[in-house]
């Protein structure tokens, strides 16, 4: 039975990744789950220089979902290449480097820094809606995504994937234009801005008022967007949004995406990513599917 | 270890309105200390996030929480009956620094919901104790096993027992002192803890509450100011899940 997948020129040893931003660099998470079984470790995003994020309350539980305006606190690159990447470097599984910014410059910065480090993909934030420069003026804009895409692999020395915003109207178009500024692959959806009032305080329930929604709550309309991304563009996609179980996973393959990120779910369930490896190779043997790259896309 | 596991309720009973005395089963009783907390993971679906639950008495193999019913979340834990399962993680952040107390004088101050995991810090400490407890009124939640681990002196907010007010016009009211401090409850009680011990030199170690997801320090959305820079993300912001929640008043912002 195969569970490789190939991510654009990267063989992962199962589809099953890490949401970015909610797994840390991997070592909070390594106390419950061998890294060394997934197909690989998206780190939080990092940025040139240390970021303090967002006031708190920086988190609010919704109805099948959270809300979090963490505003990528991280420790910077020079913290990060010294530290996160050795740790990761102990396991067997594969590196991707999330990466933000506030200007092109900053992304340009990051990715070459990383250029000579152990690293198989980087994945660039372009999307996330809880920073107020940068991150998603890039990801809402066609020509602003695609431009960014193009300064980035003009640095990059691995494969680059853009992580795309869900706040816009025609998620095609915005994949259409990554692929076209050179990206590699694309990995969607980044959280849905939201917003929670606390109606006994009549307060904002995050400091930063709004935040991105994210877990089961989104899944269908994440799913939608990468089936539609998928069906837009040549190069492979991830795809993320309220993924909890196997089945969750295998309606993004389905749907299209060659490989799958579990995010919110961690937090609900620290041994969850090994599970969907698990319950994925379970799938597999009750319906007799050899290789899993069969079902990328099979929705009839 | 840290580990999530399923618990089995031991017993529960209402302690006061809207708080609840929870024993449970489990492993993690063998290896918690002090100060250090657990996540209760809801049955309904719909409600991901675990729930940061300090613990208030430890032992083989089993915990006992005490806390009070602020939402749904809580609402479910407070029906849970002896034989039901329940998930929990833990144990979970640093606990208090016992050793530092070494034989000295200390206050040992709880303010509302804060008061548990005040009562095994006592059990645990064989210096002289002043335990000074605030509550809203004469609804006195575990001042009897409070009572038989140091001199117990009380605030109520509305005078019904002990002193009128907060837990320093009680420490003014007993002509209280002591050479350190160990304080847990809501954050007016903690900033003013924080002057008091400022102003005569003495060290507080405080226990820290914020919103929580992960509870590992992994997801960093439950950070404080810190004086220094962290040792996470070098950005003076320390995780309360992780780096605490018990801190040195003095290395926080309040």
């Amino acid at each position: 039975m195969n569970l490789s997948v190939d991510l654009a020129g990267v063989t992962l040893k199962n589809p099953v990744m890490t949401a970015s931003g909610t797994f840390g660099s991997g070592e909070e998470y390594s106390e419950f789950v061998d890294l060394g079984r997934l197909g690989a470790v998206v780190t939080k995003g990092v940025a040139n220089v240390p970021w303090p994020g967002n006031p708190a309350p920086r988190i609010a539980e919704t109805y099948g979902g959270m809300l979090n305006a963490i505003g990528l606190q991280n420790p910077g690159i020079d913290v990060f290449v010294k530290r996160d990447i050795p740790f990761l470097k102990q396991f067997d599984t594969r590196i991707v480097v999330n990466v933000c910014g506030r200007t092109t410059e900053d992304y340009e910065e990051v990715v070459e820094r990383l250029s000579g480090e152990p690293v198989d993909l980087l994945e660039i934030n372009i999307s996330c809606p809880n920073v107020k420069e940068g991150g998603i003026a890039f990801g809402q804009n066609a020509g602003a995504a695609e431009a960014i895409t193009r300064a980035v692999k003009a640095k990059a020395r691995q494969p680059v994937i853009m992580k795309l915003s869900p706040n816009v109207t025609d998620i095609a178009e915005m994949a259409r234009a990554v692929e076209a500024g050179g990206a590699d692959a694309v990995s969607l959806i980044n959280t849905l801005t939201g917003m929670k009032i606390d109606v006994h305080r009549r307060t904002f329930a995050l400091a930063n008022r709004t935040g991105g929604l994210s877990g089961p709550a989104v899944r269908p309309v994440a799913v939608r967007m990468v089936y539609q991304a998928a069906q837009a563009v040549e190069i492979p996609v991830v795809g993320m949004g309220g993924i909890r179980n196997a089945e969750d996973a295998l309606e993004f393959i389905l749907a299209g995406a060659t490989a799958v990120s579990v995010g919110t779910a961690n937090f609900h369930d620290p041994y969850v990513t090994v599970k969907i490896v698990d319950g994925l190779r379970e799938y597999m043997e009750r319906y007799g599917v050899s290789d899993i790259r069969e079902l990328i896309g099979a929705v009839k | 270890m840290k580990r999530k596991e399923s618990a089995r309720v031991l017993s529960q009973e209402c302690l006061a309105p809207g708080i609840f005395s929870l024993w449970l089963e489990t492993g993690i009783g063998d290896e918690a200390v002090p100060g250090q907390f657990v996540s209760l993971y809801s049955r309904d679906g719909s409600r991901l996030l675990p729930r940061p639950i300090s613990l208030c008495e430890i032992g083989d193999g089993r915990i006992r929480l005490v806390y009070r019913v602020a939402g749904a979340g809580t609402e479910e834990f407070s029906t849970l009956r002896p034989g039901d399962a329940i998930e929990v993680l833990g144990p979970l952040g640093n606990g208090f620094p016992l050793e530092e107390a070494g034989g000295r004088r200390v206050f040992l101050i709880g303010g509302g919901i804060g008061v548990p995991p005040m009562l095994e810090l006592a059990k645990r400490l064989s210096g002289e104790k002043l335990l000074v407890m605030g509550y809203r009124d004469d609804v006195l939640f575990l001042k009897r096993e409070l009572e038989e681990n140091g001199s117990l002196f009380l605030a109520t907010e509305d005078g019904s027992v002990g002193t009128k007010g907060n837990v320093l016009d009680a420490i003014r009211e007993n002509g209280l002192s002591a050479e350190m401090i160990f304080a847990c409850g809501p954050a007016p009680m903690l900033r003013a803890l924080k002057a008091y011990a400022g102003e005569r030199g003495i060290p507080a170690w405080i226990s820290m509450e914020e919103r929580m997801a992960c509870g590992i320090g992994a997801c960093l959305a439950c950070v404080c100011g810190s004086r220094e820079v962290d040792g996470h993300s070098h950005v003076k912001n320390k995780r309360i899940c992780k780096d605490g929640p018990v801190f040195l008043a003095e290395e926080v912002e309040l």
